[in-house]
């Protein structure tokens, strides 16, 4: 044994050097685990740019909260003492429920400061001619239906600056009133928008914010048994996929090892050989993490989920190892088929490098490291820890059974032949409509997580940002105005009907350019009674009814500017805030863009070339939906690519390695037919495929692989004992791998179940398909 | 020469026989006089639809003179009501269940729901309701107070409250037989409108 040691000594060190090296690695590793990284990266800088803003700016920090059960009222009066706790909390900044309080400190920022946020404001209408104008145009409102209302206005307000200044917010729908709080459009929720403190993008933080809300909701007085809470938003996404995401790596990881450690315990009946065994699949995790946590800084919890399915692979080298030095098969054959199978899974895995996620990329680095690691220990390690006499117990029978078997499948081979011809014929005809295009398809937010937030989206009035305008400027003031600069081209293309409306941070809170122009238009007190009492000679109102007009417009000339903290504590607040943003090096404004009434689309082309020949080159418009979609149709595209290039290289592999077409072309065939049989199985089932379908299917070939090689290199080895050794070692390995990929299906989140219900039927398949093609005259050398 | 506690007892007497009668009878003698709301509310009830002119003139305090408006008025049973003002801008108001929608010239139209503005839906029931006969809706808002004669009535309305009674002191609805003419609002800050309204059809 010493002396064993001792020719072994070499790989042993550096193996132990190895692990130490890896596990210091690991031990400085962040641990990430937001979904983001399995939601495709975009193409163009700037719209990814723009799309993360989207994702991780104030958007990310907004959690839509419902109130369900009871009565209206009492659905009310938990909404009002849920914004007062919630209000006093400091995890968050802002909470509207629309209580009659903000919605008064609103009307008041918007009074208070009409002469500085009016849009209407100019020179000329504070001339005798324009307050004329003004004025008339108010006074003949007072008949129309809502005059009884406006009236109020008309002493302090009477050229209209507070109506003119509201008027650029209509259209966008606010949440439907009751009982004094925001309700649902059926009235069956009452309705809250909360604004965390904590970024979006960090995730502890949102979860501990999150947790308050629903803590802050269970000791209200006004709290009973009936009473539910909804939770919904960006936030509320990345926590629960978060939690969904940690919980399936324990599942999957407790689930295939247990599977893998009873198969092997089974076959082997020795825990020492187990513990060999399982070497080389712990060598790989360790040097895949470590890999992983080198390239990319950090290791997502999904790529750590996905090591169960390296353990399945990985297992396979020390199964065929144990079972193949058993049976006495030569080791440099026997490592030649490895080696060779070990290629093909990083061909396989390689693809996922390019892929457009970045949180494949993780999975194609680790599983490659990891393989390599694998198979490294499998071929130098293993060999020094062996016992001398492996005492592994007699398999004869149940191979002789298995032989049995897998000879009488053979005469499934013109059935197997014809029924992969029809699946041909049937997924040919079906032609493009078996590819699904739906993003949402691959994100791990469950269907009922996406429907409740549609619905209180919709209820909130929310706008979808859908369109929008977006702009960069090096200042908060710069940004301000060009937003006001676009937002005049965007103003005529809403009067020409071209565009329902559009929203900006300049409405809430205007350059401070404009705010000055602005005042400069008022005119002094002397100059203004006289304008006013010309303006007044053919209108029915006297001018010492509008003292106050004259009062407030002299305070509006003295008054400071206006800055973000004059919004403090009113809706216009999150107005700015979500649309004015500061990066690290600019300022970004977002104008979300309505499409016209009655119109469910916007002609952004036009909208562009309208900005455009306005001098407005730096503004690019997005259709949010319209560059998901056509980023993932390229993806797929994409992808189809790369699986059929990573077969490529497997087939090519497999050529150089038997050194003859036709024996490559057998063993490819039983790949061909696993890779039809799966996809069929898959469409019959009423799955559209995915990218990540696509992907699995490459897995599985890479995967089966291994089991045409064996039956490939078994054809042709020696004696029959041999040949159902071969057999069994080549079942076992079927079996881990069909157990862990399956483990897979059964994750909540999409990614993994999709490969795991493609790669783990996929892997059986081929394994059948490969025995059902072995040639009789090969395999019968007995 | 009698007692005085005589004189107090027979004064007493008399004020029974003469007054308490009265006073039972009072009430029957005004309800026979008066017209009963019931036959009114029926009588409403009756006209399923109705097409009308209007001409509104508000009176506000600030104001020297009246604003006048002008347009057409149209019913249909049991909750669709649509006025739409001519004159001196086009305005439309369409009324149908919960759901109000303003149309004005130049601008995107506008759909409330009713239940989000209490205030507001008191004010426009009290025309809807009125024209409906549903007496019921009316006196979910409103003290109701007829007056008149079927050729000649008027129904006034007290706000329940005080949300209510802080903007309107009382509407004062008249007309003849089924017909509504006349439709008054007195507001609390003394000012006040009044609209006219002549059949056009049914």
């Amino acid at each position: 044994m010493i002396a064993r040691l001792r020719t072994h000594a070499l790989p042993l060190g550096l193996w132990l050097l190895a692990l130490a090296a890896c596990v210091t690695v690991i031990l400085h590793t962040r641990f990430i685990a937001d979904l983001s990284a399995f939601m495709p990266k975009a193409p163009n800088a700037r719209q990814q740019m723009l799309i993360e803003q989207l994702r991780d700016g104030i958007i990310a920090r907004l959690v839509m909260v419902g109130i369900e059960g009871g009565d209206a009222a009492s659905r009310a009066e938990l909404s009002r003492q849920l914004a007062a706790r919630l209000r006093q909390d400091p995890a968050f900044v802002g909470v509207q429920n629309g209580e009659a309080s903000v919605e008064t400190r609103d009307r008041s920022y918007f009074f208070d400061n009409r002469y500085l946020l009016s849009p209407a404001m100019s020179a000329e209408r504070f001339s005798s001619e324009g307050l004329q104008a003004a004025i008339g145009a108010s006074v003949e409102k007072l008949s129309g239906d809502a005059g009884l209302m406006l009236k109020k206005l008309l002493p302090h307000d009477p050229t209209g600056e507070t109506l003119a200044l509201l008027e650029q917010f209509a259209g966008g729908q606010q949440p439907r009133q009751l009982e004094g709080a925001w309700a649902s459009r059926d009235g069956t929720r009452a309705l809250l928008l909360v604004q965390t403190r904590a970024d979006g993008s960090d995730t502890d933080a949102q979860a501990a914010s999150l947790e308050r809300v629903r803590e802050t909701f269970a000791s209200l007085p006004a709290h009973q048994a009936g009473h539910r809470l909804l939770l919904s938003g960006t936030a509320v996404f990345s926590v629960t996929s978060r939690e969904r995401i940690q919980s399936d790596i324990h599942r999957l990881a407790i689930g295939s090892s247990i599977l893998v450690i009873g198969l092997l315990l089974a076959i082997y009946r020795s825990p020492r050989l187990l513990g060999l065994g399982l070497l080389p699949v712990a060598s790989g995790l360790v040097a895949g993490i470590a890999a992983v946590s080198l390239v990319f800084g950090n290791i997502h919890g999904l790529t750590l989920a996905f090591g169960s399915t390296l353990i399945g692979e990985s297992v396979d080298y020390s199964i065929y190892y144990f079972i193949q030095r058993a049976a006495g098969i030569e080791a440099s054959r026997f490592w030649r088929t490895m080696w060779l199978g070990v290629l093909c899974s990083l061909a396989g895995f390689a693809v996922l490098l390019v892929s457009g996620f970045p949180g494949l990329a993780q999975l194609g680095v680790f599983s490659m490291a990891g393989l390599v690691g694998a198979a490294l220990v499998a071929r130098h390690v293993l060999p020094a820890l062996m016992p001398q006499q492996l005492q592994i117990s007699d398999l004869s029978a149940p191979a002789r059974l298995l032989d049995r078997i897998f000879r009488s499948l053979r005469r499934l081979r013109p059935l197997l032949l014809a029924g992969a011809l029809a699946a041909t014929a049937w997924i040919l005809w079906q032609g493009d409509t078996i590819w699904n295009r739906q993003l949402n398809a691959l994100s791990p937010v469950t269907r009922a997580e996406q429907d409740l937030d549609m619905a209180l989206r919709n209820d909130m009035g929310a706008p979808d940002m859908r369109y929008i305008a977006a702009l960069t400027a090096p200042d908060a003031e710069r940004a301000l105005q060009a937003a006001e600069a676009v937002g005049q081209v965007l103003r005529a293309e809403v009067a020409a009907g071209r565009l329902g409306g559009f929203t900006s941070p300049a409405q809430f809170l205007p350059s401070r350019q404009t705010q000055q122009a602005r005042q400069q238009a008022l005119p002094d007190e002397a100059s203004l009674r006289s304008r006013l009492g010309d303006a007044l000679r053919e209108l029915p109102v006297r001018a010492e009814r509008l003292e106050g007009f004259v009062a407030d417009v002299q305070k509006a000339r003295q008054q400071p500017l206006l800055s973000r903290a004059d919004l403090a504590g009113s809706s216009a607040a999150l107005g700015v805030d979500s649309l004015l943003i500061q990066r690290q090096q600019d300022w970004l404004v977002l104008l979300p863009l309505r499409a016209p009434a009655g119109q469910e689309e916007l002609d952004t082309r036009a909208l562009e070339a309208a900005l455009q020949g306005a001098g407005q080159s730096g503004v690019t418009v997005l259709d949010i939906l319209e560059e998901s979609t056509s980023l993932f149709a390229s993806y797929l595209s994409e992808a189809k690519l790369l699986v059929a290039c990573g077969m490529g290289v497997i087939f090519l592999l497999l050529l150089a390695a038997l050194r003859s077409l036709p024996r490559a072309l057998r063993a490819v065939a039983p790949l061909a037919c696993a890779v039809i049989g799966v996809t069929a199985g898959l469409l019959a089932s009423g799955t559209s495929l995915t990218i990540l379908h696509l992907i699995g299917l490459l897995l599985v070939v890479a995967i089966g692989r291994n089991y045409t090689l064996f039956f490939d290199a078994g054809s042709h080895a020696g004696n029959a004992e041999q040949q159902r050794q071969v057999q069994v070692s080549i079942l076992v390995a079927n079996l881990t791998a069909v157990g862990s990929f399956g483990v897979l299906a059964f994750s909540s989140v999409p990614v993994l179940a999709y490969l795991g219900c493609t790669v783990g039927p996929g892997a059986f398949l081929a394994l059948v398909s490969a025995a059902i093609l072995a040639r009789d005259q090969d395999a019968s050398a007995h | 020469m009698p007692s005085t506690p005589d004189l107090h007892a027979r004064l007493r007497r008399l004020l029974g026989a003469v007054l308490l009668p009265a006073l039972l009878l009072a009430p029957l003698a005004a309800q026979a006089a008066e017209w009963p709301a019931a036959e009114l509310f029926k009588l409403l009830a009756q006209q399923k639809s109705g097409r009308a002119s209007y001409i509104e003139k508000k009176y506000i305090g600030i104001l020297d003179k009246p604003v006048e408006s002008s347009g057409t008025l149209a019913f249909t049973a049991p909750d669709k009501l649509e006025k739409r003002t001519l004159k001196p801008r086009p305005e439309l108001l369409r009324l149908e269940g919960d759901k109000l929608y303003i149309e004005q010239a130049g601008k995107a139209p506008l759909n409330l729901n009713l239940s989000s503005y209490p205030e507001v839906a008191a004010f426009v029931d009290s025309i809807r309701a009125t024209l409906a006969g549903d007496r019921k809706a009316l006196e979910n808002s409103y003290q109701l107070n007829l007056l008149g004669s079927a050729d000649k009535w008027q129904l006034i309305l007290l706000p329940k409250y005080t949300s209510m009674s802080a903007i309107l002191t009382r509407i004062a609805i008249s007309g003849r037989q089924g017909e509504v003419q006349r439709i008054e609002f007195a507001l609390a800050d003394g000012d006040h409108s009044e609209m006219l309204i002549s059949k056009v059809g049914p």
